[in-house]
This record gives C-alpha cells, sequence and structure tokens, in this order.
C-alpha cells in the first residue's frame, strides 16, 4: 500500500520552511484515524492539544524562529507513555481515568524537537502479551487482514502507522513487543539498546528488560526519532551516553561485513513460508558483498523460559503499585484497607495481569526463589555469555522475528503458553540487552513478515546503518 | 513440581493481595502450574561458575548532586488522581479493627 507519508525527515523539513503546515498534518492524522476507525487501532486522540500545539508551531514558523528536526509531525504513542492531553490507561481497567501529572521523558524530548502526539494506541493491557487480545478495552485488527492480531503489545502503534495514522509510532519492548508487531503488520520496528533512551513516565512492565523505540515506515525515519529520544535522563537511572557520532547519519558499506545466520530459529517451529522469506533476504545480502555464516547459540532455546520467569517476577513487583489507593480504580465497596487492596487489585487487573503476578509472586516465594528466579538469571548470564561469543565472531546475527505470520484472532487465547511462544526469537535481544530491529521483507500468503537484525550493546548506530542497507536490497 | 493445588493459588493470591474468584482459582492451578512445568527445563542447565545476571547495563551507583529540582508542580495538580483526599493527605480505609 502507498502511503499518504513522505519521509519524517522531509515533512519536518517542509514546515520549517512554510511549505506544509503542520496544522495540516494534525488534521491529516486526525481524520485517517476517523476513518480507520473500524481497525480499533487507537484508545484516545489527544485533538485540542494537538491542535494548539500546531498553531504555535506555524505561528513560529512564520515568524522565523527555530521549531526543531521533527516540526510539525504528528505521532501516536502506545498507551503506556504517559502524555499530555488524554488519559493514560496501559489499556487497563484500573489506569481508567487516569490523567498523567507529568509527561514522559521520551515524549517530552520528542515535543522538544516540534513533533506533535495526536492519539493514543492500542496495547495489550500493560504491554503483557503479542496481540492486543489482552487488552481490557478492545482487540486492534490486522492492517492486511481483519480477521487476525496486529501482532503486541504495540499492536496499536503498529497498525496505526501501516494504516497512515501518523508518519511514526512509539511503542515499548520488553520481549519482544515493538519488533513482532512491526513484522506482523508490516512496518520498521526498532529496539535500542537496553538504557539508550529514558523510561521516566513510561508504565513499568519488567524493569531489566524494557525498552521504548520506534515503530516508522523506514530505517531512516526510525534512526532520526532515535536521535532525538536517545540520551541519559536523571530521572531514569538505568540510562546510557548516546553515541557520539548519534544515529541520524549512519555508515552504509555492506562490504566485509560478517554477518551470523541464528541456527536454533531455523528449527522446526519456523513456518516454511517465512524461512522462505529470512533465506532470500540471507542470498541478497550475500550477493551484496557481506560474509553470511550461520552461527549457534546454544542456550537461546532456553531464553523464553528464562523470560517467563525473569519478566512475570519483575511485573509482579511494578504491579504491586496499583492498590486502588494513589490513583486508578479503588474498590468502594471496602470495609477496611486489606479489602480496599484486594477488591481494587482483583477487580481492577485483566486476568493476563493476574496471571502474571500469580507467577511472579511463585517465583519469587520463599522456598523456591533459587530454583526459580535465581536459576533464570543465571541462566540469562550463560545467554549473554553466548551472545557476546557471538559477537566475537560477526558484525551482526540475523534470524526470523517470529515463527508464524499473523495468527487468527481467539486462536491462542485460550492457550497462555501457546502466546508466551510468539515471542519465542524477541525474548533473546531483551535478556541480553542489545540492539534488535525487525524490517518488513516480504509476504507469506498476503502477511507482512519481519527479519530480524541483532547487534552488541550500543552498537546501534552500525546496527541501522546495517538495516538500511539490508532494506534496500529487500523491498 | 507437583500441579499447583486451589490451597496454593489462594495462598500466592493471599500474598499478591488479589481477590480471584472461584473460576479464576480453578483456571490459575492448571495454567500455572502448566507454565512452571515449561520454565523448569531451566533445572537441567549446567551453570557452573556462573553468577546470577541482575542488570545489562554494568553501570554502578549512578548518582546526581543532592539538589532540589524544582519541576513546577502544584499538589493539588498530584493529587487530582487520587480516589479520596482530605487537607491534602491520601484518605485511606480503616486499618485496624
Amino acid at each position: 500500500m502507498a502511503s499518504q507519508w513522505p519521509p519524517v525527515a522531509e515533512l519536518a523539513a517542509g514546515v520549517r520552511a512554510g511549505e506544509l503546515k503542520a496544522a495540516d498534518l494534525v488534521e491529516r492524522s486526525l481524520k485517517t484515524i476517523t476513518d480507520k476507525k473500524d481497525y480499533d487501532a487507537i484508545i484516545a486522540t489527544i485533538e485540542v492539544r494537538a491542535r494548539e500545539r500546531a498553531r504555535t508551531i506555524d505561528e513560529r514558523v512564520a515568524k522565523g524562529e527555530k521549531v526543531g528536526r521533527l516540526a510539525g509531525v504528528p505521532f501516536i504513542a502506545k498507551d503506556n507513555f504517559l502524555v499530555f492531553g488524554a488519559e493514560t490507561t496501559a489499556a487497563s481497567n484500573i489506569l481508567r481515568g487516569f490523567e498523567a501529572p507529568y509527561q514522559a521523558t521520551a515524549v517530552e524530548r520528542l515535543e522538544a524537537e516540534g513533533a506533535i502526539c495526536v492519539a493514543k494506541a492500542n496495547l495489550d493491557a500493560f504491554a503483557h502479551g503479542a496481540s492486543t487480545e489482552n487488552s481490557d478495552f478492545f482487540t486492534t485488527k490486522n492492517p492486511h487482514d481483519k480477521t487476525r492480531v496486529p501482532g503486541g503489545s504495540s499492536g496499536g502503534s503498529a497498525a496505526a502507522v501501516v494504516l497512515d495514522m501518523a508518519p511514526f509510532a512509539i511503542g515499548t519492548d520488553t520481549g519482544g513487543s515493538i519488533r513482532q508487531p512491526a513484522s506482523f503488520s508490516g512496518c520498521v520496528g526498532y529496539k535500542p539498546t537496553y538504557g539508550l533512551i529514558s523510561r521516566s513516565g513510561v508504565v513499568a512492565m519488567g524493569s531489566s528488560l524494557d525498552v521504548i523505540g520506534p515503530l516508522t515506515r523506514s530505517v531512516e525515519d526510525a534512526a532520526l526519532v532515535l536521535d532525538v529520544m536517545a540520551a541519559r535522563d536523571h530521572l531514569d537511572s538505568t540510562t546510557i551516553d548516546r553515541d557520539a557520532a548519534g544515529y541520524a547519519a549512519l555508515p552504509d558499506d555492506l562490504t566485509g561485513k560478517k554477518i551470523g545466520v541464528i541456527k536454533e530459529y531455523f528449527g522446526e517451529a519456523l513456518e516454511p513460508a517465512v524461512k522462505k522469506v529470512v533465506d532470500d533476504a540471507v542470498v541478497k545480502i550475500k550477493q551484496a558483498g557481506a560474509e553470511v555464516a550461520e552461527i549457534s547459540l546454544p542456550s537461546l532455546p532456553m531464553a523464553l523460559a528464562v523470560y517467563y520467569i525473569l519478566c512475570p517476577a519483575e511485573v509482579s513487583s511494578n504491579l504491586s503499585r496499583y492498590d486502588g489507593q494513589r490513583y486508578g480504580y479503588t474498590d468502594q465497596d471496602a470495609k477496611d484497607m486489606d479489602e480496599s487492596y484486594t477488591g481494587s487489585r482483583g477487580r481492577g487487573f485483566g486476568k493476563e495481569a493476574k496471571r502474571r503476578i500469580m507467577i511472579g509472586t511463585y517465583v519469587l516465594s520463599s522456598g523456591y526463589y533459587d530454583a526459580y528466579y535465581k536459576r533464570a538469571q543465571t541462566v540469562r548470564t550463560k545467554l549473554i555469555n553466548e551472545f557476546n561469543e557471538a559477537f566475537r565472531k560477526v558484525d551482526f546475527l540475523l534470524g526470523p522475528v517470529a515463527p508464524t505470520p499473523a495468527f487468527k484472532i481467539g486462536e491462542n487465547t485460550d492457550d497462555p503458553l501457546k502466546m508466551y511462544l510468539s515471542d519465542i526469537m524477541t525474548v533473546g535481544t531483551n535478556l541480553t540487552g542489545v540492539p534488535g530491529i525487525s524490517l518488513p521483507a516480504g509476504m507469506a500468503e498476503n502477511l507482512p513478515v519481519g527479519l530480524q537484525l541483532m547487534a552488541p550493546q550500543k552498537a546501534d548506530r552500525a546496527l541501522l546503518g546495517f538495516a538500511r542497507q539490508t532494506e534496500a536490497l529487500i523491498t | 513440581m507437583a500441579k499447583l493445588t486451589r490451597e496454593d493459588v489462594l495462598k500466592l493470591a493471599r500474598l499478591a493481595r488479589l481477590d480471584l474468584t472461584d473460576e479464576e482459582i480453578e483456571e490459575f492451578s492448571g495454567e500455572l502450574s502448566e507454565i512452571l512445568q515449561y520454565v523448569e527445563q531451566l533445572q537441567k542447565v549446567d551453570v557452573t561458575g556462573l553468577k546470577p545476571t541482575n542488570q545489562v547495563t554494568g553501570l554502578t551507583n549512578v548518582t546526581r548532586d543532592d539538589e532540589v529540582i524544582d519541576y513546577g508542580y502544584a499538589v493539588g495538580d498530584l493529587l487530582e488522581n487520587v480516589p479520596a483526599t482530605k487537607d491534602n493527605q491520601i484518605k485511606v480505609k480503616r486499618m485496624l479493627a
């Protein structure tokens, strides 16, 4: 499908030159959101504030003032980012009605460069899921087939980009939540090195795993948006230094680069149609002058088990703050404090949040802590060592994003474990903190298929450069 | 790992301060057992000599100067989302019988 949006840099340049009006871009975004309402990608629009910001930007352009690198460019934020002008619900009933008293640092940085948030996108409640079916409100439909899921948890953000609702969107990735929906819906999804973008003002899920990243229609757009968001932040002590060279100007030579194709991702679970798309991409990368070899990460098949101990453990801890006392849903009928806690949480949380809190509580409880939690943390070390070892031999790793294209709505909802398996090829990068990207690489029976590329920690600039080269070869 | 019993599930729900319906208790005891069974594969991994990983940045003791930063928030704005307040304080239910 041809997009109505030119590249982000071009849009912003047009606004700065006075050739495009920020007000028109915002209206175009809002109209597309209304026209494509039946996909259920959006939880809320931010009309009043977006129009005000657009007017201010156009006025400043007219006065010859500086308006920024993303001047007037509309974007959509996953509804787990605190943003002014609409509720922040994380698609959960327990946060229904919550209006953020401050904004996420990532959003502040985008706004400082003139970008305009026009809407909040749907997600699996608290980002727990791979399909948006765990949203407490509704399920987003896949832009290519309304009977299928868009992926998740950033499914609303991915669908919104593919449906042209905005030039770009932002999401979060704890176990694949940017890359898998990008693959299922057909856009670029970038998961940066852990710590590169501040998470202040983003609803926490798994704190040792969560990252923020862009969903875009090209690698160039992703690099620009990342460049604006990446910075240390005193409100998030886990943030790391950005690359001194930035992320907007990318290296562009594939010659002599070594690419490792991850052996463990090509097992029998991989659907042949997905395998074919990935194999075809590998052939083109080889022809372009890169050295391609198979590489083994023997513990990678264990990554999902590690993830489904560590993630629920961190979830159970992070979600303990939703106690019905300070914000969000509160059980009005409770007789005392204890009933207020159990009632507010019991009725406010959806089933998947409760399921993860229960697993997390179990693996952290005395008597099981060593056997589960500590064991998983130690296998995590083993996995990190294997990634380090692999990156001594190759510059980049390559594989599929998910074993299948988008599945049918309802297909996996009765079996939580089967749903968890959608993350099997993406959790490795979260556990090791390395960056990863999903690129649209082709179609399998009319459904998009993504190609996943990974690089060592902090090699985001090199990875984006490689991704842009690859994008030119496969699209 | 044995299957989680109804009592196990109730104990966990108690620890996590979650009111569960009978249907949820029933469902969770099956599902959680299945998930725990899946993650049990980690017991077979050889981790001799390896230490657990808590975080991946390598950062230690991240501090900033101990000074007041004015973010310009009014107390009232910050209390806007609170279900019940009294005199600029959060009002909660009775704690002791």
